[in-house]
């Protein structure tokens, strides 16, 4: 059992590369002297310092490491199939791909020429810092990059889990309803960019656009929000300026 | 969610606090639970009782502080209670605020013989 978070994940977590065949006390009786211990220590201690090591690996290598999170169906991976075909190029990326099994995701972005890996966390329900720990370690990511870490779809647990990484980005699509930020607000409250997805459909769908990114900044008021399609391509160049914006200029040797 | 790790998280940092200090006895812990953090106290307690059998916390007498939510808004500085992520200021009726108390999932102390 994952000792950070309890769930079956460590001792069925497995990594796959697509294209790649092949994982007191002292008995002293008298002394009943008691003594107070201040511990001070936050619960999720051991996830967080794992998280800080990541953290600190990808800004020495500067690395823009993205912790991507949403419901399942939100378009995370649609999303990165079109930034990696359209930043093709321009930019060095990597991709770390969460799910229970298969290794279907690390394949759709294995078919846009990017390096990725996929962990299957089996009964596990997020990822967490020790795996990413793991996988970056297997794909030595490229200086001066990005990571993307597409997270397990759940809207609920990775909320909990630091990954280490810069910019965590949650992203809800207009199928799903306008008070999602309400109903979800740990999610929304650690995350620092909102994406809304599948705008094209906001004809056919009740969802109120407005109302949403209210809601949003109620449960927090420094998110950023874009509204973007990965079908239509409409908002994309908005999502990819900001994404430029957040890489640092490698430093000068 | 996960209200089993977090209290075997628990065991992990009293066993090693214990191992520290050189004590086999944990006779308190004492643990912050912020009301806004993500744990259910019900399904935490439930929890505690099945995780802490043949650890070296069972027998232990849990003390836990329920740390209310606090915020500070943002434009007009009143401080208030937090009850939702998403409440507004009381005062002004923004919703810029701060986070100053009540996330908290911490073992403070323990008391050991």
């Amino acid at each position: 059992m994952c000792a950070t978070c309890g769930c079956d994940a460590d001792g069925n977590v497995t990594m796959h590369e697509p294209g790649h065949h092949h994982d007191n006390n002292d008995h002293h009786s008298h002394d009943h002297h008691k003594k107070v211990v201040a511990v001070e220590k936050d619960v999720l201690n051991e996830n967080n310092l794992l998280a800080e090591r990541n953290r600190g690996y990808f800004e020495a290598k500067n690395i823009l490491a993205l912790n991507l999170v949403s419901s399942p169906g939100s378009g995370k991976t649609s999303l990165l199939e079109r930034t990696l075909t359209d930043l093709k190029g321009e930019l060095e990326f990597a991709v770390i791909e969460g799910d229970q099994q298969t290794t279907n995701d690390a394949d759709r972005i294995h078919a846009t020429g990017t390096k990725v890996v996929q962990i299957n966390t089996g009964k596990g329900c997020h990822l967490d810092a020790h795996m990413v720990m793991h996988a970056v370690q297997g794909m030595k990511p490229k200086q001066n990059g990005v990571l993307f870490i597409e997270n397990v779809g759940n809207l609920v647990c990775p909320a909990m889990f630091d990954l280490g990484e810069k910019e965590r980005v949650v992203i809800i699509s207009v199928t799903e309803g306008d008070d999602k930020p309400l109903k979800y607000p740990d999610m929304f409250y650690s995350s620092t960019l909102c994406i809304i997805n599948k705008t094209d459909l906001l004809p056919y769908v009740p969802f109120d656009i407005e109302k949403v990114k209210v809601n949003a900044k109620k449960v927090n008021h420094k998110l950023e929000i874009i509204e973007l399609s990965c079908t239509n391509g409409e908002g994309l160049q908005i999502w990819y300026d900001w994404l430029k914006s957040k890489v640092l200029a490698p430093e000068p040797a | 969610m996960h209200e089993l790790s977090i209290v075997m998280s628990i065991v992990d940092i009293a066993q090693q606090q214990a191992a520290h200090a050189n004590a086999a006895i944990i006779d308190e812990i004492e643990i912050d639970i912020g009301c806004l953090s993500t744990v259910q106290i019900e399904a935490f307690d439930f929890a505690w009782d099945q995780a802490v059998k043949e650890t070296i916390l069972e027998g232990t007498v849990k003390k836990i502080n329920r740390i209310k939510g606090k915020a500070r808004c943002l434009d007009c500085e009143t401080s208030f209670p937090l009850e939702n992520l998403y409440d507004a200021c009381p005062n002004c009726g923004q919703h810029l605020i701060d986070i100053v108390e009540g996330k908290e999932l911490r073992v403070r102390s323990l008391i050991v013989s």
